[in-house]
């Protein structure tokens, strides 16, 4: 997927004047909180789980190389076949390959973000392959055109108006206005498709290296049909994925669940191993697995090793007030939210993001609720170190911040400045004691009014008020 | 050119400022592998049939129980004639030896796009989240979990195991290994990309029911 995160400062402002992705997004929001909070409140583990998780997955990044061989021992064990992707590029090409030795027409796909990330459905149909993106969400959006917006619910965006647009013209009418009718359509749109199907492509959650199986999870069962039907199931996956056992598996998917869609488990969990065996009477005749490295194994040196530890849930954007507000397009690639604000950067370069690790309050409330503890509030601030060390921030922002240091380190200079403007400010505010417009802050004052200070520092009231006491 | 494969590998190893680990490393990350470490469950001092069925429950699956295989289909007779369904179904052939209606049509073959009905034998129940567990093989093939509209599952009371780890100890046990699939089903299929509004039937089975059998 081209990346367009260099216009995230238009693209938020549009998003936030967009009516309808206002209205899907109110739907949303509370929506997630509320299910995951209900589901944490019960588990009284959970912490400990968290905790758990998180020691975990840094042992498994510690001895990454050695559980990605042990992995890949056991898929071919199991009549597997494993590829090793460098990037995008490499990734894309090894499933060409493949679809083009089986003599591919349609390809069905259950929801993976590799594949997003890697621009897969572009390369198949330029290839001239019908492509069909069988999960619900993935399905109205292939439809409109549009990139997902979410990494677990990749149509969150759209309304239900919206929807029923889509398939009025996708399927033709009558327009269907009913949730449970446009599911049913849906539903019909695509059972052909699984039973046509010569290759079926699916994410993998987990990779566990004692069995050599690839996981999925779902709740629509999309991804099993997928996969069952096909002639050719391809896994694509990061090469972080890989898990040592099924009980450290489970351990994930207690997190994964109650993180993600805030249910106790999802409806489906798959554990898939090798192709169709002897004596099976359906399965795929061949199982891949594409393991991407994609700026991966970049990621292991340094501080942002941390961010490897992401299960993919979604619930830092869920609770994320930036991403409540604008939504997932606007981050301009295939992750958005905290999670996207860092990875986006990791791969793609910290130029071509530069507004995403800027795009933060610091609030911290997404590494609150991470299930692996990612500290994402700290990762953003180091992007935003680095791009000044890289000289990427612009002009402006480095003349204001030199600006701000000029005055911080000089407590005297500091505190002259800060008497004068609160005085200034408190002069503008007049008796209403409130700011309409203020120079340079319009974009603040343009929805609401700034409060005026009192007129006198904090310093000057603490200092008063100490003198009384 | 070196593969990708190595490249990668290799791009691990220096990101960490090592080689590969040495042999003594490798065996205790191997022994890692085949003795897994036990980690936290949640506890709960539920009966596990009870619990079970709360949560199946709960996700919209429905339950019958019966005493012995004898009752099987009786009980799924009652649930096909319930939902007006045509008397075939696609049946495990793991469940040949049961009794079947004489006027059913059945078939042990996986099961095709115009499937309706089908019954599979689940290898285990996990009590933690209500959860079935079915293993691909001839006696019950994959295509029966996802294509028919409605899913009827025969479970043993006595195969109710607590959590998600007993089921893989006795997945482990079991001779054969890993089978191809393993499917873990909680409910009937279900959605909520539209509007966040769940809507059960999405792409795989509208219902779930499961018939639980008591030993006789
Ligand atoms: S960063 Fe944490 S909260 Fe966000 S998607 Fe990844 S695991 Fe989930």
């Amino acid at each position: 997927m081209d990346i367009r995160s260099r216009e995230f400062q238009p693209r938020a402002v549009a998003a936030l004047h967009d009516a309808s992705l206002q209205q899907a997004l109110d739907k949303a929001r509370d929506g997630f909180v509320a299910k995951r909070a209900v589901q944490v409140a019960e588990l009284s583990e959970f912490e400990a789980l968290r905790e758990t998780a998180k020691t975990l997955k840094d042992h498994v990044l510690d001895h990454l190389d050695h559980y990605l061989e042990r992995y890949e021992a056991a898929v071919v064990a199991a009549g597997g076949q494993v590829h090793w992707a460098r990037d995008d590029a490499e990734a894309r090409r090894i499933i060409l390959d493949i679809c083009k030795r089986v003599d591919a027409r349609t390809v069905t796909k259950g929801k993976s973000m590799v594949s997003e990330e890697i621009g897969l459905n572009t390369a198949l149909i330029d290839a001239g392959l019908t492509v069909v993106e069988t999960d619900l969400g993935e399905y109205i959006i292939q439809l409109a055109g549009e990139a997902p917006s979410h990494i677990i619910a990749p149509a969150v965006h759209k309304t239900r108006e919206q929807v029923s647009d889509l398939f009025e013209k996708a399927h033709g009418g009558p327009r269907l206005t009913e949730i449970a009718d446009l599911v049913d359509a849906a539903r019909l749109a695509l059972r052909e498709r699984y039973f046509q199907a010569d290759v079926g492509i699916t994410g993998g959650n987990f990779l566990i290296a004692e069995t050599g199986s690839s996981l999925i999870v779902t709740n629509e069962g999309n991804g099993d049909l997928t996969q069952t039907l096909a002639r050719v199931h391809i896994v694509t996956a990061g090469i972080e994925r890989v898990v040592p056992t099924l009980d450290d598996a489970t351990l994930f998917l207690r997190l994964l669940a109650r993180s993600a869609t805030g249910q106790e488990t999802e409806t489906y969990t798959t554990l898939s191993t090798g192709p169709r065996r002897a004596g099976d009477l359906d399965g795929p005749e061949e199982y891949h697995v594409v393991l991407v490295d994609n700026g991966r194994s970049r990621m292991l040196a340094g501080p942002f090793r941390q961010m490897l530890r992401c299960i993919r849930c979604g619930a830092c954007m869920n609770h994320c007030p930036v991403y409540g507000s604008i939504g997932g397009h606007a981050y301009g690639w295939v992750y958005p939210g905290p999670m996207g604000s860092v990875l986006t950067p990791l791969i793609k370069g910290l130029d071509a993001a530069y507004d995403l690790p800027n795009a933060c309050t610091l609030n911290g409330r997404c590494a609150s609720v991470c299930p692996v503890k990612i500290p994402l509030p700290d990762l953003l601030r180091r992007l935003r170190h680095e791009q000044f060390k890289q000289a990427i921030t612009t002009l402006r922002r480095r003349r204001a911040l030199a600006a701000w240091r000029l005055l911080a380190t000089r407590p005297k200079l500091y505190h002259a400045f800060e008497r004068l403007a609160a005085r200034a400010l408190a002069a503008i505010g007049g008796r209403a004691g409130r700011i309409r417009r203020l120079p340079g802050a319009g974009g603040w004052t343009e929805g609401r009014d700034l409060p005026a200070p009192p007129g006198r520092t904090f310093l000057e009231r603490w200092q008063t008020e100490r003198g009384q006491s | 050119m070196s593969s990708a494969r190595e490249d990668i590998l290799d791009a691990v190893r220096r990101a960490q400022g090592r080689g590969s680990r040495d042999a003594p490393t490798r065996a205790t990350l191997d022994a890692r592998i085949t003795t897994p470490v036990r980690h936290l469950r949640p506890a709960f001092d539920e009966d596990l049939t009870a619990r079970f069925i709360r949560k199946l429950e709960s996700r919209s699956g429905t339950i019958a129980r019966v005493d012995g295989r004898a009752g099987i289909p009786a009980a799924v007779e009652i649930f096909r004639s319930a939902h007006g369904l045509a008397p075939r179904a696609a049946v495990g052939a793991g469940l040949k030896d049961i009794d079947w209606p004489a006027d059913w049509t059945i078939h042990h073959d996986r099961a095709g796009i115009a499937e309706s009905l089908s019954v599979s034998p689940a290898f285990a129940g996990i009590a933690e989240t209500g959860t079935l567990m079915l293993l691909a093989s001839p006696e019950s093939p994959t295509t029966h979990n996802f294509v028919p509209d409605n899913q009827v599952i025969i479970l043993e009371t006595t195969r109710i195991l607590r959590h998600f780890e007993d089921a893989w100890a006795a997945l482990r046990k079991r001779t054969g290994g890993m089978p191809r699939a393993v499917n873990l089903v909680s409910g009937p299929s279900r959605t909520a990309d539209i509007e966040q509004t769940i809507q059960l039937g999405a792409h795989g089975p509208r219902r779930l029911h499961v018939v639980l059998v008591d030993s006789a």
